[in-house]
């Protein structure tokens, strides 16, 4: 092993927890996100009884093929309020890496068997 | 006999004479022995979902930073339910006629103690001060906080996960018409800042709430808790 290797090797181990906490889009979903939108993603979580305005049915491929995987990006990240919509859904870019958000899109369009435009 | 044998006999002998008492004097050995099984005493919090989905228990070493002493004392010999649905939420919750609805029958009463214990389990929790450097710069002014309640609900959406009282509001989180009673004002002030420098992993939000607004939602949360909620649900 060449000393520069060697030199690297604290800062990779300082490293390792932050690459270790790279999770599952689905366990993230499972986490975060049933609490509202429900166990089977239907919209109708554990919160919802007095909430003004009800989560989105992340089943509903006509409701969810109307987005692009761009604005489910910013909704994730920024919340409702980003795309005009309720301040009930929260912002979760303190919460999630970026790459995580990408992976729940994708989890989303598997949950909705849609994509954008239908 | 000198002073130091008489002394360690005398000690022995309460000991011998009183192991409640002797028990009441010694809380952090009670928080190893009874609590450690769910609490972490030491932390790290949590930093994958595995971990934070084998939390038993609210994590306590940072107590001393986060909870009142009185509010302690008397919970520890009466505790009653704060999260409606549990420690992680998904373990108490079953499908509904309507919603989701929590699975009250997975959900057993806190362990409790008698008030010699409770008394010295709080003065060692409030030992517990992890994360003091989150906490310094915290400052409440006390103020009335006429629209607190408004953000509370309205403008972010606190109550989405939050009860505001009893049976009325979220169930995924702490009920909020206690937290003043229970909480240290720095703490909420910095808990609500940025929840994930106490606990990266939580399900609860960062809704970038300015520093003002912030005032006024643990100002709101104080007055909530002093409200008389004994009669309702
Ligand atoms: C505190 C409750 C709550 C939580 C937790 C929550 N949401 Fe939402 N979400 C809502 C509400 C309410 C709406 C509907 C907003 C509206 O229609 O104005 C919504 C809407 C959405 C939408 C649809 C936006 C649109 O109009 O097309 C997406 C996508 C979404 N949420 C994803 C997520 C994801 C992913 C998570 C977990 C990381 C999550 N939500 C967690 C409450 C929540
Ligand atoms: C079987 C697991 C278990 C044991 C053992 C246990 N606790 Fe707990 N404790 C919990 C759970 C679960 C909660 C959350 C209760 C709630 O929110 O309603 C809790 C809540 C608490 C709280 C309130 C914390 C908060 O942030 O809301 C304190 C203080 C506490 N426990 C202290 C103790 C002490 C002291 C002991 C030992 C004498 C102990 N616990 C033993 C599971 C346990
Ligand atoms: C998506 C759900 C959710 C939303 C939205 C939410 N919280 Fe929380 N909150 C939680 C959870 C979960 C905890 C921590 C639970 C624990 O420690 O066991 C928490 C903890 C807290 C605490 C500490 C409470 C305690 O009893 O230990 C305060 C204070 C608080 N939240 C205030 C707020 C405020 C103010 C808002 C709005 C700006 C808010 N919360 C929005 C879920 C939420």
């Amino acid at each position: 092993m060449n000393n520069k290797v060697v030199a690297a090797l604290p800062l990779l181990l300082a490293l390792a927890p932050s690459l270790a906490m790279a999770e599952s889009a689905s366990d993230n979903y499972h986490t975060y996100c049933i609490q509202c939108h429900g166990m089977r993603g239907d919209g109708m979580g554990v919160n919802i009884r007095d909430m003004s305005v009800q989560p989105r049915d992340h089943t509903d491929a006509k409701a969810m093929g109307g987005r692009s995987d761009d604005e489910i990006f910013k909704v994730i990240k920024e919340g409702g309020l980003s795309i005009s919509k309720s301040v009930l859904m929260p912002p979760w870019g303190s919460t999630f890496t970026d790459n995580e958000i990408h992976d729940l899109v994708k989890y989303l369009r598997t949950l909705c068997k849609c994509k954008h435009g239908g | 006999m000198n002073t130091r044998l008489f002394l360690s006999i005398l000690f022995g002998m309460t000991c011998l004479l009183s192991p409640q008492a002797y028990a009441g004097e010694d809380g952090l050995s009670i928080l190893t022995s009874r609590c450690a099984t769910c609490h972490n005493l030491k932390g790290p919090a949590p930093t994958s979902l595995k971990a934070l989905w084998q939390r038993k228990g609210p994590d306590l070493f940072y107590a001393g930073n986060k909870y009142r002493h009185d509010w302690l004392v008397t919970w520890l010999q009466k505790p009653v339910r704060i999260r409606p649905a549990g420690m992680f939420y998904r373990d108490h919750i079953k499908p509904g006629p309507k919603h989701d609805v929590v699975d009250e029958s997975t959900l057993k009463p806190h362990l409790r103690l008698n008030k010699a214990d409770a008394m010295a389990v709080a003065d060692a929790l409030m030992t517990l001060k992890a994360h003091s450097n989150l906490v310094a710069s915290e400052k409440l002014t006390p103020a009335p906080s006429p629209i607190g309640e408004m953000m509370f609900d309205k403008i972010y959406g606190c109550m989405a996960c939050h009860q505001i009282e009893p049976g009325f509001g979220g169930m995924s989180g702490p009920e909020a018409y206690t937290a003043g009673k229970r909480l240290q004002a720095p703490f909420m002030l910095s808990y609500i800042k940025n929840p994930q420098a106490w606990d990266p992993k939580i399900w609860m939000p960062n809704k970038h709430v300015p520093a003002d607004n912030i005032q006024q939602l643990v100002n709101y949360l104080i007055d909530l808790s002093k409200e008389d909620f004994s009669d309702e649900q």
